[in-house]
């Protein structure tokens, strides 16, 4: 049996619309409210996807196949570009004198597809249910910066409506990157529909986005189509999306390879060797905002103290990065220089600290035995690296076993979990024994995105329970900063913190590998790894 | 008398009209043993006549020296290759094609593929042979009582069988290894096992259920042998072929999935090489290196080959009208 | 027979309840909390989850779970799934499309294993019967992947003689392939079960006796050898049905089918257990009938056999 396509490879997943460097320039998307040439907008592109696994509703989705749709199908406050910087969509103006007391204004014109007006209720009444646990939305993580969010009881964030236009909304601590978040799903607004009747909605839904819903069968289709309502820039260039769904990559680009399907949304692990020469320049291989690592849980004896630090750093440099990623991955995987990635703003491959990302066998060894002489732990002592099992990853947890037994004269296990949510039972409960795998894909394109949920005390994923009142405090000093610059340079002083604690051990970045038919032009895949759908011209 | 109907020693059975002349001509080669009384001391004979027809046939010298060849295989891998499955492996070397030592090449993680294709045979034949015996007993046993008893015997078994039917092998798989500390390879047996005897069982119901109505089942019913003595002494042996079939091709079947669970981490420890998991480690490398998944399934189809012909031999060799003449 | 058709129906009451029991205890035990993986990476709070739960019933005793899937099953209303997807829609989505591939599986493996195996029987140990048990040992070896992906690239992708997946429009053309596919290992069980059966039977004496009465060879073959072997071959076919339904997640897969196979395997690792148990059910009616077919037939091939 092949891996299954699943979200259990990564965090979450991010929304954007926003355009690319690479590949093969084309539609902008500044072309406010017109479509361009008649001929071309008519063309039904065809995208690679698979059966939501939830309402597509922006508080229940939270994986990559409802992702997409639901993307599509939304307009937020803001969007997304190229650099990741903000462009502002409903919005009018998002502003604060504090970085704590935000005002938002939206702008006029903006409906529903059901024709109802987007007003500021529209937002506040939706982050208001999402936030609250009594409703149970999955999305409700992302509110926990509101002032007024209680995970553990029913509780009224501090969003207020102002006017039809304008709204406020209090966080808990300064975050000048606030705006930055507002393009990601859980921010988008909802119509009153919704509030009506959820599960009727949650069959035909109704949003504010370049696209509508025109069918949806279960298991096979979802069919977009233009909406005629839609008020913001990113306007159609086709003539609707329809997204089909595989449960097997290699089923999706074996069609694209016979010019069945347009765009494949991911190049199957099989093809990562091949499928540059079968495409040709409609290949798809740029970093993207996923970050692959292993983690150190704090439980783990042998990783406890001074000596456990010299072993996580001696496992780390005894990873040959770039050759995993040249033959296991056959370069759809960069090796991972720092705690974030490429295409997020202040990334930087020289943070000190960073050289325990070099593969270093000499120094690797030294390290490992003078954690031995200071705190021995068994001669023959086997390293365990937990995950949930398919193919995918014991295919690396191997490579990676091979440098370790080889660099360290250790042992060195994989260690399956049969599914996705035994791993986290396991994880959860502190039952890992070993070091274990974890993966990160930015909600929206920021520094803070990659570290405080995961490495902050007592964050959401910071699942190994690492804990440092030094990064602690520098994270919160970088999210008051004044100046984007000035965060970017704190943000990498905590990371100089992870390098010194080493509480995950990055491993490599995971590109966003995928590709299109002859069919289609202007196909640009977004910093969030996914296709920027609206822009796809079809000619026919 | 009519005991030995289907005796081997081509018992003097009394023919039914008609047929007196060809029962002459199958039991010319038996002849020579008809002197025994028909007593307890038959089932000896009718084995050691079974095997002096075997060994008369190159076919069985064949099948046996390839199931030789892969026990050795499995029981003693250090004897064909001085190199380690798992730890000589370099990364540089992947998907390397063979040279001098390496006549198979290397796989994705440079591991030489000849010395993980001896090493893989020891897990692989294990799992193979231990749950198709496992299958073959159980199956065997509850589809002969259903099919030859009938009446409620035949309700509740193949109600059993029913219920047994359903249950999908990954679900119980799962719930049976996370239940299990050490997971050999005896208990991934057991679990292939507990799984696999419904469909031998309906085989064996079936056939066992045609044979009953023999007319040297009737005759020895007749002569007052008791109903187990003539279910094992006279039914089974007549409704052997089938089965041994099934089990044969089994074989192979429960070596690939054994497989399908390692793959899904539900089945031997990552750290067991077997065929099964290298043709599904290999799969990923099947547009790239398609070649090297031949010699685990090679390994594989060689094993299943060997018990195939012997189980043609055995066959044969426990059905007197087949015999060579 | 009316009596034991009536009979064998109403064994269908006990049969049910015990395969709906078991396999509600094996969901029920399978390790892992499916609610706490809805949240992804992420996770859920605490008390999110309780409301989940109890949404589901899932913080019921297990024997309250089962009762209240069984009133599930009398109002054919199972409610929704994680998903918030009518449970019955779900699985009335899946079967149609598996059932026409496991039907026409079925048929080839009957028809080309009981054809070729009557052949290899007929002529034991000359070269047609070589030639099939070569056929017959690839198809074991050679995994149903490999062999799937190597005729979609060359049938499918190469030559184009054949859709490359099925996807939304599963009919006879489309769904060829993957039936050639599937029926791949059970054809090599259908056709050394014949062949075994016919070798056998080809030198039993009524045989013998058939042609010295001056039957033709043909008759012979057809009235009274192929008969008398069909007995194992037919028990594995009908049995084969309902494996070939529940068991085709992987040519499912290549194929992009949406059928039983995938949703069953997605259902299993997403801990959807009323929708596990429910589909099972319904393959448990697929193996009864089909069983219960072949145990009908029996009385055909075979006069001896008699049923009261």
């Amino acid at each position: 049996m092949t891996p299954r396509r699943r979200l259990a490879g990564v965090g979450s997943f991010a929304l954007a619309s926003a355009l690319l460097l690479s590949a093969c320039g084309g539609g902008s998307g500044d072309d406010t409210g017109e479509t361009s040439a008649e001929g071309d907008s008519s063309g039904i592109v065809t995208v690679s996807s698979g059966e939501p696994q939830n309402p597509l509703t922006p508080g229940m989705t939270n994986e990559v196949y409802g992702g997409l749709v639901v993307k599509n199908i939304y307009e937020g406050l803001v969007s997304y570009d190229a650099e990741g910087a903000v462009h502002n969509e409903v919005a009018e103006s998002i502003e604060s004198d504090d970085n704590k007391t935000w005002t938002i204004t939206i702008k006029d014109g903006w409906e529903f597809s059901d024709g109802t007006p987007v007003t500021a209720s529209s937002f506040v009444d939706s982050w208001k249910y999402i936030a609250n646990i009594e409703n149970a939305q999955n999305q409700q993580y992302f509110f926990n910066g509101f002032k007024g969010y209680d995970p553990e009881k029913p509780s009224d964030i501090a969003v207020e409506v102002v006017d039809d236009h304008t709204f406020t909304a209090e966080l808990s601590v300064p975050s000048s990157d606030f705006e930055l978040w507002l393009g990601y799903s859980a921010f988008y607004p909802m119509p009153e529909a919704f509030f009506e009747d959820p599960e009727a909605f949650a069959d035909e839904p109704i949003g504010n986005g370049p696209y509508e819903i025109e069918s949806w069968e279960h298991d096979q289709q979802i069919s977009l189509r233009p909406s005629d309502s839609y008020a913001g820039e990113r306007t159609p260039a086709n003539g609707g999306i329809d997204m089909i769904a595989y449960t097997e990559e290699d089923a999706a680009y074996n069609d694209l390879l016979s010019d069945n399907l347009d765009i494949i949304t991911n190049v199957p692990a099989s093809a990562f060797g091949t499928f540059e020469d079968d495409l040709g320049d409609r290949a798809v291989n740029q970093p993207a905002a996923v970050i692959q690592v292993v983690n150190v849980p704090e439980w783990v004896e042998e990783f406890q103290g001074e000596a456990g630090v010299k072993r996580r750093k001696a496992i780390s440099m005894a990873i040959d990065r770039p050759t995993i990623t040249e033959t296991i991955y056959q370069g759809a995987r960069t090796p991972a220089h720092d705690f974030t990635s490429p295409v997020i703003d202040g990334y930087s491959e020289d943070i000190p600290g960073s050289e325990i990302l070099e593969y270093n066998a000499d120094e690797a060894k030294k390290l490992w035995d003078e954690a031995q002489s200071e705190s021995p732990i068994a001669d023959d002592y086997t390293l365990l690296i937990a995950s949930n099992a398919d193919s995918d990853h014991q295919t690396w947890v191997d490579a990676v076993c091979n440098n370790i037994r080889q660099v360290l004269e250790i042992g060195c296990e994989f260690d399956p979990y049969t599914t996705f949510d035994e791993f986290l039972d396991a994880r959860d409960n502190q039952e890992i024994k070993g070091i274990f795998r974890g993966g990160w894909q930015a909600d929206w394109p920021s520094m803070s995105n990659f570290l405080g949920p995961i490495y902050g005390t007592g964050a959401g994923s910071n699942d190994m329970k690492y804990s440092s009142k030094a990064f602690d405090a520098k994270l919160d000093e970088a999210a008051a900063a004044e100046s984007p610059e000035d965060a970017t340079a704190l943000y990498k002083e905590a990371q100089e913190i992870l390098f010194q604690d080493v509480p995950g051990i990055p491993l490599w970045y995971q590109n966003a590998t995928a590709g299109y038919s002859q069919a289609v032009e202007n196909v640009q895949f977004g910093w969030d790894s996914d296709p920027i759908l609206y822009q796809v011209t079809k000619s026919e | 008398m009519p005991d030995n109907y289907d005796d081997p020693r081509g018992g003097l059975a009394t023919p039914r009209p008609g047929q007196e002349h060809f029962v002459a001509e199958v039991d010319e080669g038996g002849l020579g043993a008809v002197d025994a009384v028909k007593s307890d001391s038959a089932p000896s004979s009718f084995w050691r006549d079974a095997w002096r027809e075997m060994r008369g046939r190159w076919l069985f010298w064949v099948s046996a020296a390839i199931i030789l060849l892969v026990v050795l295989v499995a029981a003693f891998p250090g004897w064909f290759t001085s190199l380690d499955p798992r730890l000589d492996c370099e990364l540089t070397e992947s998907l390397g094609g063979p040279e001098p030592g390496h006549p198979f090449g290397f796989d994705k993680q440079g591991c030489d593929i000849y010395t993980r294709t001896i090493y893989g045979a020891r897990a692989s034949v294990l799992v193979g042979i231990m749950s198709t015996t496992m299958v073959v007993l159980v199956g065997a046993v509850m589809g002969s009582i259903a099919g030859y008893y009938g009446k409620w015997f035949d309700t509740i078994l193949s109600r059993v069988t029913d219920i047994f039917f359903a249950i999908p092998l990954v679900l119980a798989a799962i719930v049976i290894m996370s239940v299990t500390p050490n997971r050999t390879a005896f208990i991934v047996a057991l679990v292939l096992a507990l799984f696999g005897w419904p469909q031998i069982a309906r085989i064996t119901r079936g056939t066992v259920m045609s044979v009953k109505n023999n007319e040297f089942v009737t005759a020895a019913r007749s002569l007052g042998m008791s109903r187990g003595r003539i279910l094992r002494r006279h039914v089974l042996p007549n409704a052997s072929a089938p089965i041994i079939v099934y089990a044969t091709v089994a074989l192979g079947q429960f070596i690939v999935a054994e497989a399908s669970l390692s793959f899904l981490g539900i089945g031997l420890p990552p750290s067991v090489v077997s065929w099964g998991g290298d043709i599904n480690q290999y799969q990923q490398a099947i547009r790239t290196a398609p070649e090297i998944i031949l010699y685990p399934a090679g390994g594989l189809a060689l094993t299943v080959l060997g018990f195939m012909m012997m189980g043609d031999v055995v066959r044969d060799a426990l059905d007197p009208k087949a015999r060579k003449r | 027979m009316l009596s034991y058709l009536g009979r064998r129906i109403l064994q269908l009451i006990p049969v049910f309840l015990g395969a709906t029991l078991l396999l509600y205890a094996m969901v029920f035990l399978r390790p892992g909390d499916p609610i706490a993986a809805l949240g992804g990476e992420r996770g859920l709070p605490e008390a999110t989850q309780e409301a989940i739960r109890a949404e589901y019933n899932l913080d019921k005793p297990f024997i309250v779970q089962y009762l209240l899937f069984l009133r599930g099953v009398v109002t054919l209303d199972f409610g929704v799934d994680f998903r918030g997807r009518e449970i019955t829609e779900v699985i009335a989505n899946a079967f149609p499309v598996t059932m026409q591939l496991a039907l026409m599986a079925l048929v080839i493996e009957a028809v080309f294993g009981i054809g070729f195996g009557l052949i290899a029987g007929l002529r034991k140990g000359k070269f047609f019967d070589g030639t099939v048990m070569v056929l017959s040992l690839t198809l074991i070896a050679v995994p149903t992947f490999v062999l799937g992906f190597i005729m979609q690239i060359v049938v499918g992708v190469n030559l184009g003689w054949l859709p490359v997946t099925v996807g939304n429009n599963p009919d006879f053309v489309s769904l060829l392939m993957p039936a050639i596919v599937l029926a791949g290992t059970s054809f090599a069980y259908v056709l050394r079960l014949t062949r075994t059966s016919v070798a056998e039977n080809s030198t039993a004496d009524y045989v013998r006796t058939a042609r010295a009465r001056g039957l033709g060879r043909y008759q012979v073959t057809t009235r009274h050898v192929l008969r008398n072997s069909l007995i194992p071959v037919v028990t594995f076919i009908g049995a084969d049905l309902g494996a070939l339904m529940s068991g085709s997640i992987i040519t499912e897969g290549i194929f992009n089918i949406h059928g039983v196979g995938g949703t069953l395997y997605d259902a299993i690792t997403r801990g959807e257990s009323v929708t596990v148990v429910a589909m099972t059910t319904v393959l448990v009616v697929v193996y009864i009938a089909a069983n219960l077919l072949v145990d009908l037939l029996y009385a055909a091939l075979d006069p001896r056999i008699r049923y009261a």
